[in-house]
């Protein structure tokens, strides 16, 4: 394929551990840069990054340009814009920033240059994950490089635009992820969310406009500035703009990370990309997007791979990043092992979450353990509409409640099959 | 330098940390953003932080004990015991716990003799568990110390501990 | 107002609010935790969770949390939905899950809020099988008890504590279910408000330690509404007992002067009343007396014999008694308790207060400020729950520019987290550090005449016809432009002095300040010392040594002492000589004290728990207490035995002084409006103090006899020693115990509020006796700068929260947080003397005779030259004459 079919990984080669800033630019790095600030206001930089069609790829999927457009215009000189690079990465099943960032760095911080031009911030922050140490490193030197060549530091290609990046990395914690509570992290705080509205765009971090972006999310945009907004829009194969990374693990032949055009049909993911499954397994059902998002079964496998097509098939794309569910892996004892994560990285701000989850691993646990009853599955099914969207303070535990209250669905039998005392006894490997 | 000792009220921290700590606060509008990075510093020179060091870094950040204490027991990644020279993170969460992470952990208590979160008894070593690593096409996998280990396998008691 | 729809029917609400506030205010039912109503929204607890409709079409709706919803015009909600209710009541199982039923042994119990909200959703059925997490507890000093497995995480103990009151030693540790509320450590916490932590937390974690010693259940106090005895600001208090022992003190809601807090000297002070110090029967020449039938005769002719009686007064005690003992021996034979610089700032502060024509503000007033000068105090520790409010005062101009961004003032952390920490200037001059410092926008630290020459400079430069004081250095005169600016800027700014500095001119300063401030909206404040220092000095009399003088010159005979250890006040010397140049000494007092102990003849009085009188707080409010229980014989009121031995006194009633006092002095005639009289009724009957579940009256003194002791009557308030009346139509105001059908804990002040966190339906308790007007011309008297003297210190006395103030001082919980004993001294001083830190001293008087040994503290704000003593203890009498000192370092041997 064409490299500029795959834009974002035409500089991660199998045999290079990663790309310098040479090799990023001799495949025309950080002339999306230039175009943007030399040529275009950064109003202009955010109509085309809106007219793109560029959604968040952090999981929400909002329009990127919309939501730097959000920010108020800068009324002052002693007003402060930031924006901050969320690179958390932690989603159980989800593995694309890593790799983003631990191969072509320079593609990230060319894309936070131009968004921070966008959304005229002079002070960028990118919030690493602490166990990424390779991903700190490399950045650590891009970043060097970059300041050496005048693409970051006092006036950005001698423009009249300042920008400073500062690495961060973090202490390790799911709910660092959640854009707000990122905010409070970062300011050195407890990781709880905050209240919204008011929204980081209007308040965010020490109370100034903040945009916080996804990493693949900003990978994406040095491309839209160098080859514009046709060319971008061309890209997809559904309704959403772009490729996307998209990733399979567990018993799969091949697991692995593909550059994709978004809309993708996820049979073309599983079956093609990954090879299928592995021999002797069978596809019982995948979670599409991350630990939090909807089972799906085998008869969705040509559903494709977009925000709203997914979401129609009782699903979120979430990170695309796809969890395989074999039919040797007990889909009961996968949702304890999931909530076990969300019980644990529950922030412990709001009630339904903080005692909920633990209650529902305790739930699991009680059947798996041959203690359950049948009214506990109701009690289950309760507490996913009790820690749904909406009720509690962010969206930790409705994400959490997705897969159980799916598994409850498509996989009651094997609940029901430990209660009543039946279970064949499925453990993981 | 001299007077930021000083002022820290506390000599056990090195004149070292107290620089790189200072470097950090230098990063961001308030002092106490620095806290997380402050105490992994402090780590990294002390593998954990001990309540005079946390009591210190309170007092060269200029904010309260308790916050700090707070801040310190949020974090899956700061240790407010003591650990072995190496950590051994490793990965339980879904994708890994399907390919064999309680294997993982089985082999590497056994093998060390220590439960989750204890210290080997040459003090070389702690077990933890960690969530996702962001490396599921290759699990289970595990953090050694700062290194990710890919596709532990039956043998992965050799893979992590061989130098 | 915004028009809304509550199911089905329409209500108006004010515009602004949230839901939750807005349904309460309506007087509707819906349970919550982590909002607080003066704490905002936190949107944690998700226990308010109701249904709001898209429009008039929509039927389904979607639930959200009325706390964290802002009331818009048209607004169709649901509390009633089905889907809401179960939410509710889901959610109370979730807090239950972890929460140990132990209601039983639980202090909390029968004033629970987490019982209260529980009921309220009707959870009833426990589902959870599996264990609960527990947690270690720790000892958090003398106040506070700790039992965390009982917290329901609700973060408001951290929101009260660490943002609301500045506190910076609680906080919460861990995560997902294992959040731990606590100290980094073991020991007492530190801020000066954690008692409110026992009402702000909504269950038993935080409870009252003082209460534990001698617990009794809500329903079982019987309650009276009082007046806080610690301080000049008049806080209410809701003072429990139980077999006639005073239990606790709990906050009592107004909303112009205390609102939901009270200080922890004002909650943990009251233990002096069951101390062992009380003076528990009249004594003649150091006898018991048989009763006081047999002390009144005494009494009696005692004063028949005397060849001239003078009578001192006090400010700690009522208006009444004052007026009493006045009465008695004459006007021209009266005198304040008040040494002779406290009378003269007492006079001058009721001066400026009364024809100054500036506005003295209420607390809740002064939380309105958006510019603060404080000149001369440390009114953390000279009037605390003033530092409360002024905390909050700085916080308006982030609401301010909230407002701008459209974040409504009950988002809290929004506004906490707004950029540049926008705050209203607060400006300090001080003595040395105080505990505001964290909030100011600029301190300064000085001698009083440097503080009142600040001041001084600050008028003219707001106003160029004030005068104008010599040589300010450069850094005093940006800093006098600055603060100069802050107040200019500001729509209500505030000036805040008072009697700390024991300075005349740091007052007059205070005054040509707000004088000379362009706004309308000015305000003026005053600290003053005692409960009812202003009260004395609205009534007027002569300070003390007038009265040392009318023994000494022979001119009378007798002294009758109200209520006033006069040791406190004056020299031991000339208290010595006066008291033994004076052949009869009455002293009628509550507690023993130095005075006491010379007493010929000794009346045991009540204290403000078992009596009633009127006290007039720095505001120039009065305010009535009651008693809380009846005192028992040979113990009478202060005014009781007073009224004993004048003409028809034994029939004179507390209402006929208060009226006679009103009629009689000059600027009291509104007290009478301060509280009804004793023969007002509610449907017919006097309001009992006793709530209508309180147990085992009958049964109470079975030990002692099997009959039912009648119950005494109350001939002098509206209030019955009594469970039977009616309270549902007393006005919130006069209610003893505060309760609702299913509102059991303090929270039920929701019901009895104009509006939530308003004013009391009715009206706040107290009566504003005089708004100030006319004008002053500027005070012109300033001072020359201070200069340290090589060979003498100056003796600064500093309050402190715990020690200063007399009675709470015989409380052992406060006793027990007094600091030790020590001298603040600068450190070039120190230096000089080569002394450091806990180094022993010898102070000697400018003489050089020695007086005491004390050890050195250094205090790096101190100004030099000043030696700062806590003031009011014991420990300092002997160096109460002097003001200048010689130190002296001491070489003590050490021992072998
Ligand atoms: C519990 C939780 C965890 C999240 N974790 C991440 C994360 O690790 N990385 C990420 O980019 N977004 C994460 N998000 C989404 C962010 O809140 C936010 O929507 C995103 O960073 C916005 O960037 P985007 O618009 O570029 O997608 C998380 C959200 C929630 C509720
Ligand atoms: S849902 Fe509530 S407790 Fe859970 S992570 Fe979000 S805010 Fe924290
Ligand atoms: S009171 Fe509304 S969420 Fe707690």
């Amino acid at each position: 394929m064409d490299i500029m079919d795959k834009p974002l990984t035409k500089n991660i080669l199998p045999d290079r551990a990663f790309a310098t800033l040479a090799d990023y630019e001799s495949t025309g790095g950080y002339q999306g840069l230039r175009q943007a600030i030399t040529q275009l206001q950064p109003k202009e930089v955010r109509q085309w990054v809106k007219d793109a069609g560029l959604r968040g790829r952090g999981g929400a999927g909002f329009n990127t340009g919309l939501k730097w457009g959000l920010v108020p215009e800068k009324k002052t000189n002693d007003t402060k814009h930031y924006l901050v690079v969320n690179a958390d990465e932690m989603e159980p099943g989800t593995f694309k920033d890593r790799f983003l960032l631990e191969r072509d760095p320079h593609q990230l911080i060319e894309g936070i240059i131009i968004a921070a031009y966008a959304i005229q911030a002079n002070t960028a922050y990118i919030f690493l994950r602490g166990e990424y140490h390779l991903a700190a490193q490399r950045l650590t030197h891009a970043l060097q490089e970059a300041r050496t060549k005048n693409y970051l530091g006092e006036h950005v290609l001698n423009t009249g635009f300042s920008l400073e990046i500062h690495l961060h990395t973090s202490a390790g914690r799911y709910i660092c992820g959640e854009e707000s509570a990122l905010l409070n992290a970062l300011e050195g705080k407890r990781a709880t969310p905050r209240a919204k509205p008011p929204f980081a765009v209007v308040s965010g971090l020490w109370g100034w406009p903040t945009v916080v972006n996804n990493v693949e999310t900003l990978c994406n945009v040095p491309h839209i500035l160098q080859y514009g907004v046709e060319w971008y829009q061309s890209l997809g194969r559904g309704l959403d703009k772009g490729t996307k990374l998209f990733g399979v693990s567990g018993r799969v032949k091949c697991p692995g990370l593909w550059e994709l055009p978004m809309g993708t049909p996820i049979r073309e993911i599983i079956e093609e990309h990954a090879g299928g499954m592995q021999d002797g397994y069978k596809l019982r059902g995948f979670l599409p997007g991350g630990a939090s998002t909807d089972f799906m079964l085998p008869e969705q496998l040509d559903v494709l791979m977009d925000y709203d097509t997914v979401a129609k098939a009782g699903s979120r794309m979430g990170t695309g990043t796809i969890i395989v569910l074999d039919d040797k892996t007990c889909p009961v004892q996968m949702v304890l092992n999931l909530e076990e994560f969300f019980a644990q990285e529950s922030c412990g701000w709001c009630t339904p979450c903080r005692d909920g989850l633990p209650w529902t691993v305790t739930l699991l646990k009680d059947i798996i353990a041959g203690h359950g009853r049948m009214e506990d599955l109701d009690t289950l099914a309760g507490l996913t509409r009790m820690l749904g969207p909406g009720n509690t303070f962010c969206a930790l535990a409705p994400g959490a409640m997705e897969p159980l209250q799916s598994a409850l669905k498509y996989f009651r039998a094997d609940f029901e099959r430990y209660i009543v005392g039946h279970n064949v006894v499925m453990e993981p490997a | 330098m001299d007077e930021l000792i000083e002022k820290s009220g506390f000599e056990g921290l090195s004149p070292t940390e107290i620089q790189e700590i200072t470097a950090e606060m230098g990063h961001y509008e308030d002092k106490t953003a620095a806290s997380i990075e402050a105490l992994k510093i402090v780590q990294k020179h002390r593998r954990w932080v001990s309540d005079p060091c946390l009591v210190a870094v309170s007092e060269l950040l200029g904010i309260s004990t308790a916050q700090l204490e707070g801040v310190a027991t949020f974090y899956n990644l700061i240790y407010r015991q003591p650990v072995g020279k190496t950590v051994i993170h490793y990965c339980n969460s879904v994708t890994c716990w399907m390919m064999g992470a309680e294997r993982v952990r089985e082999q590497l208590c056994r093998h060390l003799n220590v439960k989750l979160g204890e210290m080997s008894a040459d003090g070389e070593y702690t077990v933890l568990p960690i969530v996702c690593l962001g490396a599921c096409d290759h699990a289970p996998v595990a953090l050694v110390g700062d290194q990710l280990k890919l596709d532990l396998t039956d043998n992965a008691v050799n893979e992590i501990l061989k130098r | 107002m915004a028009s809304i729809e509550i199911d089905g029917n329409t209500y108006n609400v004010t515009d602004g609010n949230n839901v939750l506030s807005a349904c309460l205010s309506l007087g509707l039912d819906l349970p919550y935790f982590c909002w607080h109503p003066a704490m905002g929204s936190a949107g944690a607890c998700r226990q308010c969770a109701i249904i709001q409709y898209k429009d008039a079409e929509d039927t389904r709706g979607r639930l959200v949390m009325a706390c964290m919803t802002p009331v818009s015009e048209n607004m169709r909600i649901s509390l009633a939905a089905e889907q809401a209710h179960q939410f509710r009541s889901d959610n109370i199982e979730l807090l239950m899950t972890n929460h140990p039923h132990d209601c039983p042994v639980c202090e909390e119990g029968g004033e629970c809020h987490l019982q209260d909200m529980t009921v309220m959703t009707g959870h009833i059925v426990r589902r959870f099988r599996g264990k609960k997490r527990t947690h270690q507890n720790q000892n958090l000093g003398s106040f506070i008890n700790h039992e965390m497995n009982r917290c329901i995480a609700c973060y408001r103990c951290v929101r009260f504590y660490d943002e609301y009151a500045g506190g910076k030693d609680l906080q919460v540790f861990g995560a997902h279910n294992n959040v731990y509320f606590g100290r980094f450590e073991d020991g007492a916490l530190e801020s000066e408000f954690s008692g409110n932590l026992v009402e702000v937390c909504p269950t038993g974690v935080f409870t009252d330690k003082t209460f534990s010693t001698h617990y009794a259940r809500k329903w079982d106090l019987q309650t009276a509404p009082s007046i806080c005895v610690h301080c000049s600001l008049g806080c209410n208090i809701a003072p429990g007992e139980r077999y006639g022992e005073l239990r606790r003190v709990a906050n009592r809601y107004n909303g112009e002067v205390n609102g939901y807090f009270l200080c922890d000297r004002g909650r943990f002070g009251y233990g002096f009343v069951n101390s062992l110090k009380r003076i528990r029967v009249p004594r003649l020449n150091f006898q018991a007396m048989a009763s006081a039938a047999a002390a009144k005769m005494q009494f009696h002719d005692l004063l028949k014999s005397a060849k001239g009686v003078i009578g001192i007064g006090s400010p700690r005690a009522s208006l009444e008694a004052n007026f009493a003992l006045r009465s008695l021996v004459g006007e021209e034979n009266y005198f304040l308790g008040l040494e002779n610089t406290e009378h003269t700032l007492l006079s001058a502060i009721i001066k400026i207060m009364r024809d100054g024509g500036i506005h003295s503000p209420s607390l809740r007033e002064v939380e309105q400020a958006d510019a603060i000068l404080i000149l001369g105090e440390d009114v953390t520790h000279s009037a605390p729950r003033l530092a409360l409010s002024l905390r909050q005062a700085v916080r308006n101009a982030s609401f301010e520019l909230a407002e701008t961004m459209h974040i409504p003032k009950w988002q809290d952390a929004a506004i906490r987290q707004l950029p540049g920490h926008v705050r209203s200037p607060l400006f300090i001059a001080s003595i040395c550090a105080t505990r505001l410092d964290d909030t100011a926008a600029e301190t300064y630290r000085g001698s009083p005449e440097d503080i009142a020459r600040l001041g001084f400079a600050i008028a003219h430069c707001l106003d160029g016809s004030a005068p104008v004081p010599e040589s300010l250095s450069e850094t005093e005169q940006a800093l006098v432009t600055t603060i100069a600016n802050g107040l200019k800027q500001a729509n209500r700014p505030l000036i805040v002095s008072g009697t700390t500095c024991a300075s005349l001119v740091v007052i007059q300063a205070a005054y040509n300040v707000a004088k000379a401030l362009p706004s309308k909206g000015s305000h003026l404040t005053f600290t003053v010392p005692e409960c009812n220092s202003l009260g004395v000095a609205i009534m007027g009399g002569k300070p003390l040594q007038k009265a040392f003088e009318r023994v000494s010159n022979g001119s009378a005979d007798s002294a009758i002492i109200l209520e006033n250890d006069l040791y406190r006040r004056a020299s031991n010397r000339d208290v010595d000589l006066f008291l033994q140049t004076a052949s009869q000494v009455v002293v009628i007092d509550s507690l023993e004290n130095k005075t006491t102990e010379k007493a010929a003849l000794l009346l045991s009085a009540a204290t403000f728990a078992e009596s009633e009188g009127t006290l007039v707080n720095n505001e120039g409010r009065a305010q009535r207490y009651f008693p809380v229980y009846p005192a028992t014989e040979p113990v009478l009121g202060s005014w009781q035995w007073l009224a004993s031995v004048m003409e028809n006194g034994q029939s004179l009633h507390h209402d006929a002084i208060t009226a006679a006092c009103a009629e009689s002095i000059l600027g009291l005639s509104a007290i009478l409006q301060a509280a009804p009289r004793a023969d007002y009724t509610v449907e017919g009957s006097k309001i009992p103090r006793q709530p209508h579940r309180y147990s085992g009256r009958t049964a109470m003194h079975a030990d002692i006899k099997v009959s039912e002791a009648a119950q005494p009557t109350d001939m002098e308030t509206p209030f019955t020693f009594s469970m039977e009346g009616d309270t549902a139509q007393v006005q919130p105001s006069l209610l003893p115990v505060i309760w609702m059908p299913g509102w059991n804990s303090n929270q039920a002040i929701n019901k009895f509020q104009e509006e939530i966190g308003g004013h009391l339906r009715g009206g706040d308790c107290g009566k504003r006796l005089f708004e100030a007007s006319g004008t002053l011309p500027w005070f012109n008297n300033i001072p020359a700068a201070f200069k340290p003297d090589p060979k003498f210190w100056r003796i600064i006395t500093l309050p402190y929260i715990f020690g200063t103030e007399e009675l709470s001082l015989q409380s052992t919980p406060v006793a027990e947080r007094l600091p030790h004993f020590s001298v603040r001294l600068n450190p070039l001083d120190a230096e000089k003397l080569q002394v450091v830190s806990g180094d022993p001293i010898e102070i000697a008087d400018p003489a050089g005779t020695a007086i005491l040994e004390v050890t050195v503290q250094i205090e790096k704000t101190m100004p030099q030259g000043l030696l700062g003593v806590t003031a009011g203890r014991p420990e300092f009498q002997p160096m109460q004459s002097c003001s200048q000192v010689k130190l002296k370092k001491l070489i003590r041997e050490s021992p072998p």
